[in-house]
Formats: C-alpha cells, sequence, structure tokens
C-alpha cells in the first residue's frame, strides 16, 4: 500500500513537471510583447520604461533561466508576485480557491448523494415511466452546456422571481453571515451540480442494473429475503463500488464548469480568476494557477484511488 | 475496450482471397448495422434535425435577408418584426442572419476540430499500438497528462495568446481533444496486429506504413464512428464556451457562443431576450442532435453495449 502510493506520487512528479513547462512555453511562445499589460494601453510607454519593467521581473533573462527560478521559488514556496498588480500569487489563489471549493463542493455533494440516489431509483424500475422520464433528464443534463443551464436558471430564479442574488458572494449593504453565503450559493451551486447529477445517475443506473442481475443477488432472492434488505444489503453497497471512481473523474469538469458558472455569477473564485490572469497575461498567476490546479487534479486521483482500496477489499495494490 | 466487432478487411490481393468470406461477412455486418441504426427512431429524427439545421446554415445566403454584419440603425435593439424576423442586437444587426451564419461558424468549428482532432489521435495510436515499446510508453504518458488536466483550461490560455481567428480555434480545439480518439486506435490496433492478415502482410514484405494505413486503420474506423460523432458535439460545445467567455470565435463574426455572450449583460439577458434565446436554442438542439446520433451510431455498431 505505501509502495503504492509512493509510486504514484513519484509518477505524478513527471506529469506534473510536464504541465508546467507546456504552461510556461505557451506563454513564452505568444506573440506579442507582454511588458503591453503592466501598464494601461493609453499610456503610452518609451521603450526605457519598457526595458526598466523588464530588468524590474527578470524578462530580460533567457527562458530556461526564468523558468528555473520560477521553479527554485515554488519549491521554495514562493509562487512570486502578479504583474498586474504586485499582489502575492499564493495569498491570491488561497483566498479564491476557498470560494471555488465551498462551490464545487457543495455541487460534487448535491451531484453525488441526488444522482446516486436517482441511479438506484431508476435502475428499480427499469423501463418504467419513471426510468425513462429520469433518464431522458440525464441526457438532458449531460447534453446542456453549464453556461446554457447558467443563464437559464439565472433568468428564471434570479431576474424573474427574485429569489435570489443574481451574482456575488455576499451582500453589498451587510456583513455577511452564514445565511447569507447560503442565499448567494443556492443558483451557482445548482448549475454546477447539474452535470454531476446526470453522470452520477447513469452511472449508478448502470451499476446498479449489472449487480441486481448477479448470481449472489439472485441466490439471496432465492433464500427468500426481503426486497428492501436485497437491495440495500446486498446489491446497494457493491453497486456504489465503481461509482467511487467517479469522484475522482469528476474533478476536471468540475474545475470547467466551475470557470462557466463562475463568470456567470460573478463569484469571485478560481475560476473568474483564472479569466483575469488570461486576459491580462498574468505569467506568475497563470502559472501559479495551473499549479495549483494539477495538484488537486492529481491528488483527487490518488485519493479516489485509495478510497477504492478501502472501500473494496479485493482489491490490491502491488 | 472491447474486441473489435467487425471482422478484418484486408486489399492485398492474395490475402484478399484468403479472406473473401470474410470481406463478404464485413459487409454483411457493415448492413445490420446500418439496419439497427435506422430502427432507433430517436437517432434518424435527430439525424433529419441535424441535416435540416446543416442545409439551413450552408443556405444561409439564399435564406438571408441581410448581411451578417449589416448594421441597420434605424432598427437597433428591435424585438422581432416583419422586417426582421428574429428582431436585432444592440447594434441593429439582424439576429436570423447572425443565427444562420453563426450556426456554419459553429459547425465548421465542430467539424474541423474533430478531423484535427481525430487525425492526430489516429496518427498517435497508431504509432503507439503498432510499436509498443518506448514509443507506446512515451505517447500514452503524454496522453496521461493530457487527460487528467482538463483541456478547456489550457485553451483558454492558448485562445488568449494566439491570434484570434476562427482557424485558431479550430486548431486550439483539436491539438487538444485527440487522447480519447489515441486511445481507442491505440487499444483496436494492439488486438489487430496480432491477427494473421498482419502476418501475411509481413511475411509478403510490406512496410510498416503500408500495413498501417492500407490494412490496420480501415479496421479501426468502425470503432471510431461513435467516438468521432460525439467529438462533434463536445468541439461545437467547446467553442461555444471558449466564445461565450469572450475568448473564442473574434467579433464581428458570429458564431453561437458569442451571440449567447450577450446574455452576460444583466440588461439583455432581462429584457432582450431575443438576441440570446435563439442562440441557446441552437446549440441545445444541435448538441442533443449529435449525442442522439452518437448513442445510435454506438448501439447500432456495438449492440452489446448499454449504458
Amino acid at each position: 500500500m505505501q509502495k503504492y502510493i509512493l509510486r504514484r506520487i513519484l509518477i505524478g512528479i513527471p506529469v506534473f513537471f510536464a504541465i508546467t513547462v507546456i504552461i510556461f512555453g505557451l506563454i513564452e511562445i505568444a506573440p506579442g510583447d507582454i511588458t503591453d499589460y503592466f501598464i494601461r494601453p493609453e499610456l503610452n510607454m518609451t521603450d526605457e520604461a519598457k526595458d526598466e519593467i523588464r530588468i524590474r521581473f527578470g524578462l530580460d533573462q533567457p527562458v530556461t533561466v526564468r523558468y528555473g527560478n520560477w521553479l527554485l521559488n515554488v519549491l521554495r514556496g514562493d509562487l512570486g508576485y502578479r504583474y498586474t498588480n504586485g499582489q502575492p500569487v499564493g495569498a491570491t489563489i488561497i483566498q479564491r480557491l476557498s470560494a471555488t471549493t465551498l462551490l464545487a463542493g457543495t455541487a460534487l455533494a448535491i451531484g453525488a448523494t441526488i444522482g446516486v440516489a436517482l441511479g438506484v431509483f431508476t435502475a428499480l424500475r427499469q423501463y418504467s415511466a419513471w426510468d425513462f422520464l429520469l433518464t431522458g433528464a440525464s441526457f438532458l443534463g449531460i447534453s446542456i452546456p453549464s453556461f446554457v443551464a447558467g443563464i437559464i436558471i439565472l433568468f428564471i430564479f434570479s431576474i424573474n422571481l427574485g429569489w435570489f442574488p443574481a451574482g456575488g458572494m455576499r451582500p453589498v449593504d451587510r456583513e455577511p453571515t452564514l445565511l447569507t453565503t447560503i442565499h448567494h450559493l443556492v443558483l451557482p451551486a445548482l448549475v454546477l451540480s447539474l452535470a454531476p447529477i446526470a453522470n452520477f445517475m447513469r452511472y449508478t443506473r448502470f451499476s446498479m442494473l449489472e449487480v441486481i442481475r448477479a448470481d449472489y443477488v439472485r441466490t439471496a432472492r432465492g433464500q427468500g429475503l426481503r426486497d428492501r434488505r436485497i437491495t440495500w444489503r446486498h446489491s446497494f453497497p457493491n453497486a456504489l463500488l465503481p461509482v467511487i471512481t467517479l469522484l475522482g473523474l469528476s474533478l476536471p469538469s468540475l474545475v470547467v464548469g466551475a470557470v462557466f458558472t463562475e463568470t456567470i455569477f460573478s463569484w469571485p473564485g478560481m475560476g473568474t480568476l483564472y479569466l483575469e490572469a488570461v486576459n491580462g497575461r498574468d505569467v506568475p498567476l497563470l502559472m501559479g494557477m495551473n499549479l495549483v490546479i494539477a495538484l488537486v487534479v492529481l491528488g483527487a486521483n490518488l485519493l479516489t484511488d485509495l478510497a477504492y482500496g478501502l472501500a473494496d477489499p479485493r482489491i490490491r495494490y502491488d | 475496450m472491447t474486441e473489435p466487432t467487425q471482422r478484418p478487411r484486408a486489399s492485398a490481393p492474395v490475402v484478399q482471397m484468403q479472406n473473401a468470406t470474410d470481406r463478404r461477412a464485413a459487409k454483411r455486418d457493415d448492413k445490420r448495422a446500418l439496419r439497427r441504426f435506422i430502427r432507433n427512431r430517436a437517432a434518424v429524427v435527430a439525424l433529419v434535425i441535424l441535416a435540416v439545421l446543416v442545409l439551413a446554415t450552408v443556405a444561409a445566403p439564399l435564406i438571408q435577408r441581410y448581411q451578417y454584419e449589416q448594421i441597420d440603425l434605424r432598427a437597433r435593439s428591435s424585438p422581432p418584426t416583419a422586417e426582421h424576423w428574429f428582431g436585432t442586437d444592440r447594434v441593429g444587426r439582424d439576429i436570423w442572419s447572425r443565427l444562420l451564419n453563426g450556426g456554419q461558424v459553429s459547425l465548421l468549428v465542430g467539424f474541423g476540430a474533430t478531423l484535427v482532432s481525430t487525425l492526430i489521435g489516429t496518427v498517435l495510436g497508431a504509432l503507439s499500438g503498432y510499436y509498443r515499446g518506448w514509443v507506446d510508453m512515451v505517447i500514452m504518458r503524454v496522453t496521461d497528462v493530457f487527460m487528467t488536466f482538463p483541456s478547456i483550461i489550457i485553451m483558454l490560455t492558448l485562445a488568449a495568446m494566439l491570434p484570434r481567428s476562427v482557424w485558431t480555434i479550430v486548431f486550439i480545439i483539436g491539438a487538444l481533444s485527440w487522447t480519447g480518439t489515441a486511445r481507442v486506435v491505440r487499444s483496436q490496433i494492439l488486438s489487430l496486429r496480432e491477427q494473421e492478415f498482419i502476418l501475411a502482410c509481413r511475411a509478403l514484405g510490406y512496410g510498416d506504413a503500408r500495413i498501417i494505413i492500407v490494412h490496420i486503420l480501415p479496421n479501426v474506423f468502425g470503432s471510431l464512428v461513435a467516438l468521432v460523432t460525439f467529438a462533434i458535439g463536445s468541439a461545437i460545445l467547446t467553442e461555444a464556451g471558449l466564445s461565450f467567455l469572450g475568448l473564442g470565435v473574434p467579433p464581428p463574426t458570429p458564431s453561437w457562443g458569442n451571440m449567447l455572450e450577450a446574455a452576460r449583460n444583466l440588461d439583455i439577458l432581462r429584457n432582450l431576450p431575443w438576441m440570446w434565446v435563439p442562440p441557446a436554442i441552437m446549440l441545445v438542439l444541435t448538441v442533443l442532435c449529435v449525442n442522439f446520433i452518437g448513442d445510435g451510431v454506438r448501439d447500432a455498431v456495438d449492440p452489446r453495449m448499454v449504458l
């Protein structure tokens, strides 16, 4: 087990390295002068002023040196400072990451619970009206992109019905309390949970349908056990096993969904920050964020594997 | 992945003779798959709707009443009227015309990006599966990197850095969506390369390129059809997403995504629904159709898969 974890982490390192090199390389080969992004475009900068900026931020050095410096600083725990406003990258990311964690965590929790529940529900009633209705709805949930779902939900529940605020994370006139935060969280979390609900439902339904046809379930039935006991004691836990994998697999799509959802609902999280970084060509911020995203995704994959092993004693790591 | 569903088809004369019965069987399999697809009513309806949509966007110059970039100053933000069937946007451009032309762009990006990604995926998958060893190792590790990291994130960075045009978007989406194809092609080739007709090809002294392109790849395409269909839908959505964030198809060229971007303005979202509802409907309709067709194709080609 320990050996397995160690190996996975060791495999993770080159992946990690590759991602940072790719992103750094992409930014490097991009056409245009990066110093143009430091000052508002209306202000005409002299070439000397631009050179000064280059020297101050170390941009006059070759790529390899800059990448090396960046990597060394990261190992020391320093992600550098933003080009656009000079704030520390690490602190900015931590602040925004907590907002996204709240949003994405809620969405994933909603998605997994409702999705699994609906999956079991439909699997037990295969080919019934409920099954068709919900399977059809899950098809919609997968096909409708989060930005379309987002603007429709914003249009209905915030603009027309006025039940929830149209954006942001806290009220403008008061101090945020738990209640106001939940109030602001409902719509974006709902939008972000649609895809996970649909995915978890389809996955659970499929896996449940496999399990209830298994020999040991027939045996249980033959022994005269009650339906409820067969479903919840014998079938459900086994059907749930492959669904665990989906928890880890959902993470990349949650990150992507968060970019759109946060944009629509002006949620001050990683998604909106990433767009700021991209539009302002804030290289240290971009690198820092990609690093964090890669860490989170790789970490989630590892955790999922381990959780699967804990839940299913048949799995051996070696 | 499952075992290859159709029988291998070889076209070299000698091999052809040996495999004449196999080839007939393969043809029969194709016909069966086609019949199964036609029996799937949802998929056929979706195919018809999609065909109409494609035709309408291609015929845009014939059925549009204004140029998509033509500005009607007397009718800015006009609701649907006899003159402008779907209304106009804030600068007075005809929504109906922009919807048709935007569809052209969206579909173009969908098909173009899928072509690019399928090409890349097939080449990498073929190399990986045919040569195995360290080639396979390197390619599969690279695939892992691209699979674990959410590709839209890299696309956003790329889209902001590269010169903006429709072709840039096609390239960006295509260049970052090949992992699924590469894996399927690889797994198919891993099993195909062990079969006798490949041994026969080797015995005849054919080169690797000829074996891969002429004898192996035609057998892989069947398992790719469903994947390619889904890829088109996902590429259309990706373009729309990038454009929605303002990093996709650059204005004034319309696409369903950048028409939808208007809805990010709360005033337009609230008061001027004719500007964002039509592209939203078209987008969802198209992707639903593509997904239904993909489901139909998958069931027809590989009836054992049920989900």
